[in-house]
């Protein structure tokens, strides 16, 4: 690896590190906003235009609290948790291609950190870890709200951890490939979503119970259980898990971008057609895709927030039936559609 | 059927929510105001803090029977009588304290002159409690 590689990755890993961050921030913003406005309410309107230095006030407030270590927490794992559940959100995003690739003075930079071609195992080993977050900040904290949340976080994730498994599994075969770059390239001409409408909405909804969100925000419930899990974290530890939300929700909005929604890729036009002579109209052509990924990925966004505004939370034992009574079987039977379709080339 | 029936309704629930997005930012405004910029004005005949009447010769109407403190059920209401000049009973002191009346309006109903009268000011808020407490001074002010 020469000297320009290694500093074009590290440019790569920064420019994407400070982006998930400014978008983790400014996501808490959109929420607020966004569910004010579903709720016929302005939302957050005083600290800046708009309220739009209200996540820099939240961060400088968080950071300042004082850091409350429970007496009764089991320490090590008390400290670790949080570091857990943000790393593997943060880190899942190392192998999510956000666009084609970047032609710049005779390098051709690919638009990801990195082209694992086990990506998406990657991605579902990472979402599995995280889950051991939530998990054991419930139990170190020594208390019985957390722990309940923990609980449930890990019984939420075995219900849905199988389904989401096997919603990709119908792409993944209509691939041929474990590589997220192959997975997006091969929706080229049609986008997985027409081909597995099924896989999709199984994918969507297993990923929102994912990343904890309402319907599926079982750990947290806090009109149940306090705060859930992070009942007892202050300051950066809570802020940790709070970013660690946030990033996930990212995260799912990208993947389900990436398998079902054809990436970077937009449908009836191939931005890759266009060659403009001069090289500011070559850089501009060759970031189109990220604008265009970008704005999927904004619509799921957005798609989270709306669910959060409109559905109530599910009942323990409704989420329980409905993960595998109706998503398992409904994803088995697209395995198994996908694959007689498959083999007949209907597909 | 069931299934179906049970699915569309979650799409009208996520359209009515949409709806509201879309009322409140595209084609309208929040129902809420920016407070301290945008005041909201109290309907007439809101309850809001209490006022002594004077007649149009400037002399006060009220003529110290106690009714409005007898009917107060908060009784926040202090009167003490006095004999003026011309042998008419008056009331001396007259205080409503704010920090306890409930706004109920009894007292204007029982004021069998037409004294009392109850204004749309609604920002009663201050930092003691003595400055709540609304002397006959104070609700003979404007």
């Amino acid at each position: 690896m020469d000297l320009i590689t290694l500093a074009v990755m590290v440019v790569k890993i920064i420019v994407v590190f400070v982006a998930m961050l400014l978008t983790v921030a400014y996501l808490t913003w959109l929420e607020r906003k966004v569910l004010g406005h579903m709720q016929i309410r302005y939302g957050p309107l005083r600290v800046g235009w708009h309220g739009l230095l209200q996540p820099i006030a939240d961060g400088i407030k968080l950071f300042f609290k004082e850091d409350i270590v429970v007496d009764s927490a089991n320490k090590v794992i008390y400290h670790l948790a949080p570091f857990i559940i943000t790393v593997c959100a943060f880190a899942s995003f190392a192998v999510i291609p956000f666009g084609g690739e970047l032609t710049l003075f005779g390098h051709t930079i690919p638009l990801r950190i990195a082209d694992v071609n086990i990506g998406i195992l990657y991605i579902f080993a990472l979402s599995s870890l995280s889950v051991y977050g939530i998990t054991l900040a419930g139990w170190s904290s020594n208390n019985k709200y957390a722990l309940m949340g923990g609980l449930r976080s890990s019984a939420q994730m075995i219900s849905y951890e199988l389904s989401i498994g096997l919603s990709i599994i119908g792409v993944l075969m209509l691939t041929g490939s474990l590589s997220i770059v192959e997975i997006v390239k091969a929706q080229k001409e049609g986008w997985f979503i027409i081909t597995q409408p099924i896989g999709f909405i199984v994918f969507l909804i297993c990923g929102i119970a994912e990343c904890n969100r309402t319907p599926f925000d079982l750990p947290e419930a806090e009109s149940e259980l306090v705060a859930g899990f992070h009942v007892e974290y202050s300051s950066m530890k809570f802020a940790l898990f709070f970013m660690a939300e946030y990033a996930h929700m990212i995260v799912v909005s990208a993947l389900v971008t990436t398998l079902f929604l054809g990436g970077w890729y937009l449908p009836f036009f191939n931005i890759e057609s266009i060659t403009p002579s001069t090289l500011i109209g070559q850089i501009i052509v060759s970031l189109l895709p990220i604008g265009v990924f970008g704005a999927k990925v904004f619509f799921f966004l957005f798609f989270f927030i709306w669910l959060r505004a409109t559905y109530p939370r599910l009942r323990y034992d409704q989420l329980m039936q409905f993960g595998w009574k109706v998503l398992f079987p409904l994803a088995l039977f697209n395995v198994a559609l996908t694959a007689i379709l498959h083999i007949a080339q209907l597909i | 059927m069931s299934v179906v029936k049970s699915i569309w309704a979650l799409i009208c629930g996520l359209q009515e929510t949409l709806g509201y997005f879309l009322k409140t930012t595209v084609f309208g405004k929040p129902a809420t105001l920016k407070y301290p910029e945008e005041r909201w004005t109290p309907y007439p005949r809101f309850r809001g803090l209490h006022r002594l009447l004077r007649t149009e010769e400037g002399k006060e109407k009220c003529v110290a029977c106690c009714l409005c403190a007898a009917v107060c059920p908060a009784q926040c209401i202090t009167i003490e009588t006095a004999e003026n000049e011309h042998h008419e009973k008056y009331a001396q002191r007259y205080e409503i304290d704010g920090a306890r009346c409930i706004f109920c309006g009894y007292c204007v109903e029982a004021c069998p002159v037409g004294a009392l009268l109850m204004t749309g000011e609604y920002e009663l808020a201050d930092f003691t409690r003595d400055k709540l407490i609304y002397t006959k001074e104070r609700l003979l002010e404007e």
